[in-house]
């Protein structure tokens, strides 16, 4: 089920206006921030369906910057959030799309600094909960009600196995669990929802693994 | 886990709980909690309620300018004159759209479901409790009932106005109120699916039309409709009332509506009061765009 807890309905505590457009904005521009590991110094967001539509009424764009600050739902700085992004040289656009999309509230963004980028696509279900849907170009359904591990790698035998083992080991429960490539042997994602948070410890050793490349945890 | 309304009460039937209690147990077998900490969980949340309607009490002014200002004429009214429609009524009216004067402030409140429909759970709250004098342990019950019914629909249908409509968002919001105000007073579990559907089918087909897409015109006016059919609802209920089409069917009747709607009535700002001419005025007026 889509949602499975009470706090999905009675919540989030929020800055107005709008949950979907403002508080599953800045849900989503955190969860692209936490995925990016640190704050981009650069965004391009195309914005599509009811997102292109009224993101400026709804302060969709502002949540969005918000989130790629780091601010939560209820931070009273939210409606400042493009003005603070300017001082702390986040530099961003907003491109309004008209293609048609799945979900009415999708937004794509592009993050990235001078190293490195990240492409996610969210959707914002309503009710301030959000999906990620996309993340650089594979496609995923990440949820966000149970804590994942997101595992970039190599497409070989093994690296799978590897994983699980490690997981296996410090008796970790995989609640769920999908794997995605571009093409064989290229670049693959594993997306895995386990039952509790995992510790840092944990991800070194999984990182360390065979044929492992990037790894990313989220926290519910 | 229960996923459907008859559900909901079959186990509130079977067990003899309050629909609220289940809420309570259910939240901490899936979030692994105490009770205690579900509770006070809610408890913050109530307390941005109060907070929420204490300031909007004080007087708020949206930045557009468009809305504000009328929970405090309501309250002012109440005092001087006598209301036609009641103390209990009309309270729960002004704390409703003062909750939304609050969100289009860009105040900080609690999403129920959403935050265009955040007036109709707080606003019936804090006007029944003059009435029924519930604990503060009753007031969180409250929030979990309504939070019950609506994971309900939010599993079954929608509760985004972007996905169906205001129907989807006030029409949710105040058939939750509904239910949460028969279990304060007293009803049974199935009284409050009734008081849930009878609302809930007074609200059906309603599009969302905001005018330039802000949550201002018409959202802060329809929390005044979804809080006070609520409570017309739940007396409905209490006395007996019961509506002839089964609560799931109705949320089953208000996903297939919603999916029926063109996108220009579903949180575009494109149809219905945002086409108007004064709708398209105001819009140029705040943007300095056309429609």
């Amino acid at each position: 089920m889509k949602y499975n807890s009470v706090f999905d309905i009675i919540g989030p505590v929020m800055v107005g206006p709008s949950s979907s457009h403002t508080a599953g904005a800045a849900r989503i521009g955190l969860t692209a921030r936490n995925l990016f590991g640190k704050q981009p110094t650069w965004a391009k967001i195309y914005l599509y369906g009811s997102f292109a539509k009224t993101y400026q009424g709804h302060g969709t764009d502002f949540a969005l910057a918000g989130g790629l600050l780091g601010f939560e739902t209820d931070d009273t700085r939210m409606s400042k959030a493009l003005e603070i992004a300017k001082e702390n040289n986040l530099e961003i656009t907003f491109t309004e799309d008209s293609a048609k999309t799945e979900h009415p509230n999708t937004v794509r963004l592009l993050i990235g600094d001078d190293q490195e980028q990240l492409e996610i696509v969210g959707i914002s279900i309503g009710g301030g909960k959000v999906e990620i849907t996309e993340l650089n170009g594979f496609e995923l359904r990440l949820s966000g009600n149970h804590p994942a591990i997101l595992i970039m790698h190599n497409d070989r035998f093994g690296a799978i196995a590897s994983v699980t083992k490690i997981l296996a080991k410090h008796e970790i429960n995989i609640g769920h669990m999908e794997v995605n490539r571009k093409d064989v042997g290229k670049e693959a994602l594993m997306v895995i929802e386990v039952d509790q948070n995992i510790e840092d410890k944990i991800l070194h050793e999984l990182k360390d693994a065979d044929h492992i490349i990037q790894i990313t945890k989220i926290v519910s | 886990m229960f996923r459907t309304v008859a559900e909901l009460v079959e186990i509130a039937e079977r067990e003899n709980l309050l629909i609220s209690e289940i809420m309570i147990r259910q939240e901490m077998d899936v979030k692994n909690k105490t009770r205690e900490e579900v509770f006070a969980e809610m408890e913050k949340n109530l307390q941005v309620m109060e907070k929420a309607i204490e300031d909007s009490l004080k007087g708020v002014q949206s930045v557009t300018g468009l809305t504000g200002g009328d929970a405090v004429k309501i309250q002012t009214y109440m005092r001087e004159k006598k209301p036609l429609s009641g103390h209990l009524m009309l309270d729960a009216v002004s704390k409703a759209m003062g909750t939304n004067e609050v969100n289009a402030a860009m105040g900080v409140i609690c999403a129920t479901p959403t935050a265009g429909s955040a007036g109709c759970v707080p606003g019936t709250l804090f006007a029944v409790k003059e009435q029924l004098n519930p604990t503060r342990e009753q007031m969180i019950r409250y929030l979990f009932t309504a939070g019950a019914f609506g994971l309900v629909v939010a599993n079954n249908a929608f509760i985004s106005g972007a996905a169906g409509g205001c129907q989807a968002e006030v029409g949710s919001a105040g058939a939750m109120a509904a239910a949460a105000i028969v279990e304060m007073a007293g009803g049974t579990p199935q009284q409050s699916a009734e008081a849930f559907a009878i609302t809930l089918k007074n609200m059906l087909g309603l599009v969302c039309d905001p005018v330039a897409g802000l949550v201002e015109v018409p959202c802060v006016k329809r929390n005044a409709a979804g809080s006070s059919l609520a409570i017309v609802s739940a007396d409905l209920a209490l006395a007996g009332v019961t509506s002839r089409i089964p609560c799931d069917e109705v949320i089953g009747a208000m996903y297939r509506i919603g999916k029926q709607m063109p996108s220009s009535l579903r949180e575009t700002g494109e149809g219905g009061l945002a086409d108007t001419p004064t709708g398209r005025f105001l819009k140029e007026k705040i943007f300095g765009m056309s429609v």
